[in-house]
């Protein structure tokens, strides 16, 4: 009994541990239990469908897919990236089809909320942007290297589910977004 | 069953203990060495606050040589000195600062990057960084003398993750020697330039 304890107590740190060689949690893994602060900005609350301001997760954004960026704001390509991410952004607005089944996010790993505040002012970044300034988030997600895209599917009913997972830049972001739609078996 | 318990509690350790990734940028792809987790600091700082900064000479990557007393009355001057090219933490901390130049700007700052690598290595490092605004400088010959005389060179001949303020009348302002293992936050640069550029 006590070996097994044991055993169970090895298992859970591995899980939350950063353990060398770690992989970045891909297709098909759950989306992690992850608490972000609620937006300061009434329009991203109301972007994200959120009806209070405190913490939120993922299941309580109104969509059918969640696209998450992984971004620092001390790597060189999600600097390079960030004006092709904002498109991609408007290009879902502007897309009467995803404007309400897709959301955008990103996570800034390892960056306090002024450093993710200045690479939002550096890019005019207009998509909710959430600080991970002891990279609790990132070890969560086995530590992706930047910049790291997901597609999470949130429903109906089951867990969020990761469909869609790319590690560095991806070249259309209407191509990007179709990828993301058939992996996860939407129209 | 003791041998066994011995071991299972390594391997929690191990797993309890291994480094983090530290968010590392896609930019250097497999390109890094791992050093692991090191010892937080090394070194006896040999400078302080509100003593005159020891000038120095070194020579740039861009291939000019630079003396800090070369900015006084002009600007400020952040020391930026890291440990070493092509490892972690180092590698994503300067590409931050690339995007922050509006900030130096505004506070009428610099900063002079120094590892004690030589110069063909940080050339061939700070290219995988895009556009780095600010000279830096190579401390490689005689190895770390300048981080030597702020005391901040290592035992294992490395620098420490250090950040000198000097005000533009070459006076030290403010000192940070970090844990290497972390980048510090950019918070901390705002407020220190922002207390250096408000001071008489």
């Amino acid at each position: 009994m006590r070996s097994c304890l044991v055993v169970l107590m090895v298992v859970a740190v591995c899980l939350v541990s950063p353990a060398v060689g770690a992989e970045p949690v891909g297709v098909g893994a759950a989306w992690p239990a992850i608490s972000l602060r609620g937006p300061e900005i009434e329009s991203q609350r109301s972007y994200l469908g959120l009806e209070a301001d405190g913490p939120f997760v993922l299941t309580d954004v109104s969509a059918d897919i969640v696209i998450v960026e992984i971004f620092s704001m001390y790597c060189p390509h999600c600097q390079r990236e960030a004006p092709k991410v904002n498109q991609l952004y408007q290009l879902l607005l502007d897309t009467p089809q995803w404007r309400e089944r897709i959301k955008l996010i990103g996570i800034g790993v390892g960056n306090s909320p002024m450093e993710v505040d200045f690479f939002k002012d550096t890019y005019g970044v207009p998509f909710p942007l959430f600080p991970d300034g002891d990279f609790a988030i990132h070890k969560a997600l086995g530590e992706p290297r930047t910049p790291y895209f997901m597609g999470i599917r949130l429903g109906p009913g089951g867990e969020p589910r990761i469909v869609y997972a790319k590690l560095g830049e991806f070249e259309d972001p209407a191509r990007f977004v179709e990828e993301i739609m058939a992996m996860a078996e939407l129209k | 069953m003791k041998t066994n318990g011995y071991l299972l509690i390594a391997v929690m350790l191990l797993a309890a203990g291994a480094a983090p990734a530290l968010g590392e940028s896609l930019a250097f792809k497999a390109q890094l060495y791992d050093v692991g987790p090191l010892k937080s600091t090394d070194s006896v700082l040999k400078v302080a606050e509100g003593e005159m900064a020891p000038d120095f000479t070194l020579p740039s990557v861009g291939g000019e040589k630079i003396t800090l007393s070369q900015f006084r009355g002009n600007k400020h001057v952040m020391l930026s000195f890291v440990p070493a090219a092509w490892t972690p933490v180092c590698s994503d901390q300067w590409p931050g600062y690339t995007i922050a130049r509006s900030l130096f700007d505004q506070y009428d700052a610099v900063i002079l990057g120094i590892t004690v690598d030589n110069l063909p290595t940080l050339f061939a490092w700070t290219r995988q960084m895009g556009d780095i605004w600010f000279p830096v400088l190579s401390d490689f010959w005689p190895h770390g003398k300048v981080a030597e005389r702020y005391g901040v060179l290592r035992g294992d001949g490395t620098a420490e993750r250090a950040l000198i303020f000097i005000d533009k009348n070459g006076r030290i302002r403010k000192t940070h020697v970090g844990d290497i293992n972390e980048r510090p936050k950019l918070d901390l640069i705002v407020a220190a330039l922002k207390e250096m550029n408000a001071a008489p």
